[in-house]
């Protein structure tokens, strides 16, 4: 059934190029950049808003379109993604890159034409990062592929803050940090408990390179240091209490729930649970945390 | 190379629902740049 038939390419579902956008990821991405817009000092108009989220998502699907396009042969190798529309010959894999290429490029000249052209130009610089530095470049190469790919994660709600301002501040250079930072503990609590996957495909996973202890104390390191880049917004004055309130609490249950995590080693036949469950949470606390910034915000009025 | 009349119709399928989804989008990109005009020339 894996065979690459070109009756199965060209009959092409517009499924499968939905699938090409990851829309479960896309939704974190909305959501973050949606935040950072409604966090935004100053207003823009609901359509210009509603513009601009569309852009953010519009690129990150049209990056990880180019990213599937570009590891289709991996994809095939492991379990979590071998049922994607590349590795199952449902599309031709040029569409799949035109697809992307096209997403690309409408959504960053929308986005400069309609709401702002730095905050265009940061979308550009995104989308390229995530593209070709890290997916083509630096993720096959380095055990610190997911620290650099955090990064790519991290820029819708600064996307999203600059169209509202047009200006790169303090403000959205934290927000941006603080995904920086929660991106290492939240994905190698996953590559923890799917390590064998990528160990079997050849990308230099953290667990699988520096061993699983070294990554699990990195993980605690981590979450020390999210605690406090997550409480530095309400420290400069950035946010009021309610932001610096949940803050405290969502990133100090995150530490707590990744103690248990950097403490342990797993055994035969582990089943992964103090893993899973940071995994888990770790999801729930980015959408908390940036729902605490709005309502700050909405709220007591700051920034 | 010829395709059997089922994988045909399973083309003709597949072809047809990716261009009510391309209409689709096509009709949400007017609507879109209408509704930007309209604004930025309204709130100059």
């Amino acid at each position: 059934m894996n065979a690459v038939s070109p009756a199965n390419a060209i009959a092409a579902e517009w499924r499968d190029f939905f699938a090409l956008t990851k829309p479960r990821v896309m939704s974190l991405v909305v959501f973050t950049g949606l935040c950072g817009l409604l966090a935004a000092p100053g207003h823009v108009h609901p359509v210009i808003g509603f513009t601009a989220v569309l852009c953010i998502a519009l690129g990150a699907g049209g990056a990880g379109a180019l990213n599937q396009w570009w590891e289709a042969d991996l994809d095939a190798g492991m379990k979590r993604t071998a049922r994607r529309p590349l590795p199952q010959g449902r599309l031709r894999p040029t569409d799949a890159r035109d697809f992307g290429i096209a997403l690309c490029a409408g959504s960053v000249g929308i986005m400069g034409l309609a709401v702002h052209w730095l905050a265009a130009a940061i979308l550009a610089g995104s989308i390229f990062y995530y593209a070709v530095i890290y997916t083509i470049w630096l993720k096959p190469r380095t055990p610190q592929n997911i620290v650099i790919g955090g990064a790519a994660g991290a820029f819708p709600p600064l996307i999203g803050w600059v169209a509202v301002t047009g200006e790169i501040t303090l403000m959205p250079v934290l927000l941006f940090a603080i995904i920086f930072v929660w991106t290492p503990p939240h994905f190698w609590a996953l590559a923890l408990f799917v390590q064998s996957d990528y160990a079997k495909v050849g990308i230099p996973m953290m667990p699988v390179v520096a061993g699983e202890g070294a990554t699990r104390r990195q993980m605690l390191a981590y979450s020390i240091v999210l605690l406090v880049v997550s409480l530095v917004p309400w420290w400069v004055g950035g946010t009021g209490a309610i932001y610096g309130i949940a803050a405290l609490v969502l990133s100090g249950l995150f530490l707590a729930l990744t103690v248990p995590v950097a403490l342990r080693r797993s055994g035969e036949g582990d089943a992964m649970r103090p893993e899973k469950r940071l995994f888990g949470y770790s999801v729930l606390y980015l959408f908390a945390l940036f729902a605490a910034l709005v309502a700050d915000r909405l709220i007591l009025g700051q920034g | 190379m010829a395709l059997t009349p089922n994988e045909e119709e399973r083309l003709r399928q597949a072809r047809k629902g990716r261009n009510i989804a391309l209409g689709l989008v096509l009709l949400g990109l007017v609507v879109l740049f209408y509704a930007i005009t309209i604004v930025k020339v309204g709130g100059g």
